[in-house]
């Protein structure tokens, strides 16, 4: 595909947003709001590990899936490769950056789980990224979940204070209110199309 | 096409087993953090691996801290006092602590991993904790549901504990269960006995170890436990008592009435034991003759739905319904109370309803 790495960047955080508009990591989205701080927590991790699992998935692609002839076990690789690097990267941080592990660290073992990291990484592959403009795509949709997530999270803090009605307290105006965001989100779509 | 297969599965395991590979030397590089001291009650270090949790770490040294959900942090039993060392409070601990458990530096053993020499606080209780080897001396059948077993233990050994505490019976695969698991059951014999113990054990259907002990167990057999936990037993004070208990909460009434027996007591007591009909009821000659030996005390058996072949002329409905005929003083008696979670928090509402204060109403639920 024809297109800068920096242009799919910011497409990905805004035309695309991987949460508004693929409506992938939605788990731990609503789960993890509740609170501006630790959204931002979740939101940081999630960005990292997308950078550098986009990056290693290419490179496993690449390298090792197509040219084995072996493309249809993607999905468990880019799982177990996910799984393996949130591990790793777990037991550094909580090593040599204490301070970090109990802000960030705590919320990778949910990571493991978040789709949007695993579609981020199938979508590299379906439109034919090459390395340089997945790490963009990666970072970019890390960035945007990372938006969407902030935005939910300060919305949730305001509507603490107001009548809503019982049946649609918690997660029921939370997803209104994505729903909300992402019909915001489409006056971005045609900026940028990337897909 | 084997050959496809064999090449396609030689790749990912190859792959797995390569990430598996790295993970763990990961771990020993990363979560390698050498030996590290435990320093308990400033009184002596213990030295261990670092890289464990807390928990762990103090079992592998035989310091058991209770803990019944064997470390997942949801149960929050593993609590203790840690003065130096155990890093900024987690999320997950959180929710398990109290203010003022928060402000004395109280955190959930389970959640704390021992990365350096670390200071903690220990009761000494915990010390009393052990495990132990025994063997079944006897076995009664009180109903058709509930068995009382006296477990012998190993020549020279003996248990210390108070009256009203219990113990974690582990069980051995039998029939179809693999697994191992620990449940907690009341002593129901009297802590003067230290070389042997009584529990009463009601069958639960489909339970794991009350199947093992009412349908495997044997006279002979060889078991093992640890304990003594908990804090309901009796205080010392002078005031009124009101025992209420419902099947096998039993046990540890027993037990506080047996010690008191040896020990001696003017204290006006009442107990009530609530049951459906008359075959729940057990042990009512051995209450009886209590009540002559205590100078004011009234066992009061309550039928919730007596049968009509029980020709049951005592009391009935709730024990509830009876308090108000026997609490003279509310503000000068204690509350024991064991039995189902769903009866301990009735009673409680309605004694708290007559006077009696909330601190003083002491409870140990079967959940």
């Amino acid at each position: 595909m024809d297109i800068s790495a920096f242009l799919l960047f910011w497409a990905a955080v805004f035309t695309s947003n991987i949460l508004l508009t693929n409506f992938l990591g939605m788990c731990s989205y609503l789960s993890v709001s509740k609170e501006v701080e630790s959204s931002l927590g979740l939101g940081v991790a999630v960005t990292f590990v997308l950078v550098f699992t986009t990056a290693l998935n290419w490179l496993a692609h690449h390298y090792i899936l197509v040219p084995l002839n072996i493309v249809y076990l993607e999905y468990i690789v880019f799982i177990i490769v996910i799984a393996a690097f949130v591990q790793l990267l777990e037991l550094i941080v909580e090593r040599y950056a204490p301070a970090l592990y109990y802000t960030l660290g705590i919320f990778l073992p949910l990571i493991t789980v978040n789709c949007a990291i695993f579609g981020v990484s199938l979508f590299m592959v379906i439109r034919n990224y090459n390395f340089l403009q997945s790490i963009a795509f990666g970072a970019g949709s890390g960035l945007g979940w990372l938006l969407a997530i902030l935005m939910l999270a300060g919305i949730r803090a305001k509507l603490k204070e107001k009548l809503i009605p019982a049946g649609l307290q918690g997660v029921g105006i939370s997803l209104i209110v994505t729903g909300i965001m992402a019909l915001a989100f489409v006056g971005f779509s045609g900026v940028a199309p990337i897909q | 096409m084997l050959a496809t297969i064999f090449k396609d599965i030689g790749a990912l395991t190859a792959i797995s087993g390569l990430l598996a590979v790295v993970l763990v030397l990961a771990e020993r590089i990363f979560n390698n953090y050498g030996q590290c001291k435990i320093n308990i009650n400033g009184k002596r270090d213990i030295e261990v691996k670092g890289g464990n949790n807390l928990l762990a770490s103090l079992s592998d040294k035989q310091i058991y801290l209770p803990s019944a959900c064997g470390g997942r942090g949801s149960c929050g039993a593993c609590k203790c006092k840690v003065l130096e060392g155990g890093g900024p409070l987690l999320p997950t601990e959180k929710p398990f602590l109290s203010k003022a458990e928060l402000a004395a530096g109280v955190r959930l053993s389970c959640q704390i991993k021992v990365k350096s020499d670390i200071a903690v606080e220990i009761p000494d209780s915990i010390f009393n904790i052990r495990r132990f080897d025994a063997t079944i001396a006897e076995i009664i059948d009180y109903t058709h549901d509930t068995k009382g077993i006296t477990f012998v233990l190993e020549p020279g050994e003996s248990i210390d504990f108070k009256a009203g505490q219990y113990v974690q019976l582990l069980t051995e695969p039998y029939a179809k269960v693999r697994q191992r698991v620990s449940r907690a059951y009341s002593i129901s014999s009297k802590p003067e006995d230290k070389d042997r113990l009584q529990l009463i054990i009601r069958l639960v259907p489909e339970g794991i170890c009350t199947t093992w002990v009412h349908q495997y167990l044997k006279v002979g057999d060889k078991v093992s436990f640890t304990g003594p936990y908990g804090d309901f037993y009796l205080r010392d004070t002078d005031a009124d008592i009101l025992f209420v208990a419902g099947g096998s909460g039993k046990a540890p009434i027993k037990s506080i009435l047996e010690h008191l027996e040896v020990v001696g007591t003017q204290r006006k007591m009442t107990y009530f034991f609530g049951a459906r009909t008359l075959k729940d009821l057990y042990l009512t000659e051995e209450m009886r003759a209590l009540e002559k030996v205590f100078p004011d005390f009234h066992y009061e058996p309550v039928l919730s739905q007596p049968a009509p072949d029980d020709n049951w002329s005592g009391k009935t409905g709730y024990v509830m319904r009876h308090f108000p005929d026997v609490i003279r003083d509310p503000q000068n008696t204690e509350a024991y109370l064991c039995g189902s979670p769903g009866m301990i928090d009735a009673v409680i509402k309605a004694l708290t309803g007559l006077g009696v204060a909330k601190d003083k109403i002491y409870y140990d639920s079967f959940g």
